[in-house]
């Protein structure tokens, strides 16, 4: 595989890829949402519970391609039972890494293995699925 | 038909992409530029760009005659019986768009239903579901077969005395089909209904004449055919486009305009409103000129060798799931298929990083990947430039791909 590739496809996203941490759904669950990605073709599902101002439990469901997923996974693994604002934190963190901005990744674990996708502009979305939907899921418990 | 002969004509071709050679199998989304296109839209600009219909000087006449020219060459490549049935707009879209505006809102009421079908690309689909909302119009489509084919009995049945347009796409931009669409302007007419066809696929790749298909309207993409983006063009039966009210207001598409009211310009020009893509429907002109000399019997026969190939080749595969119908005689040169559980995307990056361009996503019909059931597939599009060792490499990268996410070794059968 070219090198460029080799950033993108890393061990670590591939095995993601194929173990998911966290598929599922949650029943019942604080909030369900769903998203789908612009670049079409991938589409997730996240259940959340929130309680007492933490994420205590978190799922997602869906289809797509290996960098979605991965990411997903990825995600969940980071954000489970952590605070709010804490998860708030590292949206906004990863986001960051995936515009090229420079972040501090001690606190990423796996999530460090994403930032090849920088490379591919066009995959960043990809990447970004499951986030986007975690954020919109924040904002929907926060209003009901 | 020499097809290396061809590629040289593509400057493009001489581009390498991660190193490699450019292997574009993307042309249903939008096809590459013949030289003579490219130096079309540079003349122009260098030599006579002048706005149209209006001036008296000399460049500004001569941009007029180009541009009136293109659209007698377009008129001839369809074999339509007048030029005022050409109408220059940018893409299929708005070429549908416009037939929904102008005469849709004009002749679609309560209860009245427009026959569509499963496999339709959303622009011939969400422009009638604006119409058939605002005006409480019944939308019916004629499903799809497993064979990728549609269900003609269903069709027949569909159609009824209140069914007042039936639109749909000549070939498919996801299965390939090549539809019955003379049978079906012939359904059509017998309810009184109008037919129009979505030509984006097949204007580029078969002959198309409207006077055999006995079409009402036909929306194409000069994008699609060798010709500059932005050019596109709609065909409309004389008496239809009479009858319909304008589509956009505005210069050029008015005779003479008071304070509170306006007069129209004739045929074509009441639908080309303000100035118009000049440059790049010169330049459709001239990727016309081109695919007739290339001729578009040979092109079909060229792309259904291809597609053959393809589905020999790739449907050697195992775990391979391609879609639409096996002969190659009632489909176009677009191929979607499935590779085991790889997704499209990753099957599009790998193929990328060996300089290979297919698309992978929803080709813009959600209703038609629901119907097969995937979420999303992959697509390798052909046309003149294209070659059967250009489809060797797509396997030989697909089968990469395939080692990569743990796909079990493929067993030639």
């Amino acid at each position: 595989m070219s090198l460029p590739l080799d950033d993108l496809y890393r061990e670590i996203i591939l095995d993601h890829y194929k173990q998911p941490r966290n598929r599922g759904e949650l029943e019942p669950h604080t909030v369900r949402v769903e998203g789908n990605n612009p670049l079409c073709g991938d589409e997730i599902q996240l259940d959340v519970i929130l309680a007492d101002g933490d994420l205590q439990d978190v799922a997602f469901q869906g289809r797509g391609c290996s960098i979605s997923q991965a990411s997903a996974s990825m995600m969940t693994e980071a954000v489970k039972a952590k605070p709010v604002e804490d998860v708030r934190q590292l949206i906004e963190t990863f986001k960051g890494m995936m515009h090229g901005q420079p972040v501090d990744t001690e606190d990423l674990g796996d999530l460090e293995a994403l930032e090849g996708v920088q490379k591919f502009p066009v995959r960043i979305k990809c990447a970004l699925l499951a986030w986007t939907t975690l954020e919109q899921a924040l904002q929907e418990a926060k209003a009901s | 038909m020499n097809v290396a002969q061809i590629r040289k004509d593509f400057p493009i071709f001489e581009r390498k992409v991660n190193g490699k050679p450019l292997v574009y199998l993307d042309s249903a989304a939008t096809s590459q530029k013949p030289l003579a296109v490219i130096e079309a839209l540079d003349h122009y600009y260098r030599t006579y760009n002048a706005n149209v219909h209006r001036g008296v000087y000399s460049i500004s006449e001569e941009a007029t005659e180009a541009y009136e020219k293109a659209r007698d060459k377009v008129q001839a490549f369809i074999g339509a019986a007048r030029r005022e049935s050409v109408i220059f707009v940018r893409n299929t879209t708005e070429a549908i768009n416009l037939v929904a505006y102008a005469w849709g809102r004009a002749n679609i009421g309560a209860g009245d239903e427009i026959m569509l079908s499963e496999m339709e690309h959303h622009s011939n689909l969400v422009p009638w579901q604006l119409l058939a909302a605002e005006k409480s119009a019944v939308l019916k489509h004629i499903p799809v077969l497993d064979d990728g084919t549609l269900d003609m009995d269903e069709a027949r049945r569909l159609v009824t005395e209140r069914t007042k347009l039936v639109a749909v796409s000549h070939m498919s931009n996801v299965l390939g089909t090549i539809n019955p669409v003379q049978e079906l302007a012939r359904l059509a007419h017998s309810a009184g209904a109008v037919i129009l066809l979505d030509g984006a696929q097949s204007v580029p790749h078969m002959p198309v004449n409207v006077q055999e298909l006995d079409c009402d309207f036909l929306a194409a993409s000069g994008h699609k055919m060798l010709a500059p983006t932005g050019s596109g063009f709609l065909y409309g039966r004389v008496e239809l486009l009479e009858s319909m009210p304008p589509f956009m207001g505005g210069g050029d598409m008015i005779r003479q305009v008071w304070l509170d009211h306006a007069t129209w310009n004739d045929l074509p020009w009441k639908f080309e409103a303000g100035t118009p893509n000049v440059a790049d429907m010169i330049g459709l002109g001239v990727a016309v000129d081109y695919l007739q000399s290339v001729g578009m019997q040979a092109i079909r026969e060229h792309e259904k060798q291809l597609t053959a190939y393809t589905l020999g080749t790739l449907g050697e595969l195992e775990l391979v799931d391609i879609h639409g119908p096996r002969d190659p005689e009632i489909r176009g040169g677009a191929v979607s298929f499935c590779y085991a559980d790889v997704h499209p995307h990753d099957l599009a990056q790998i193929l990328d990083g060996d300089g290979i361009c297919i698309r992978a996503g929803h080709h813009c019909c959600h209703p038609l990947m629901r119907k097969l059931g995937v979420s999303a597939t992959a697509r390798a599009s052909f046309y003149l430039y294209n070659t059967e060792d250009e489809v060797d490499l797509l396997v030989k990268s697909l089968t990469k791909a395939g080692e990569l996410f743990g796909v079990p070794a493929p067993a030639r059968a």
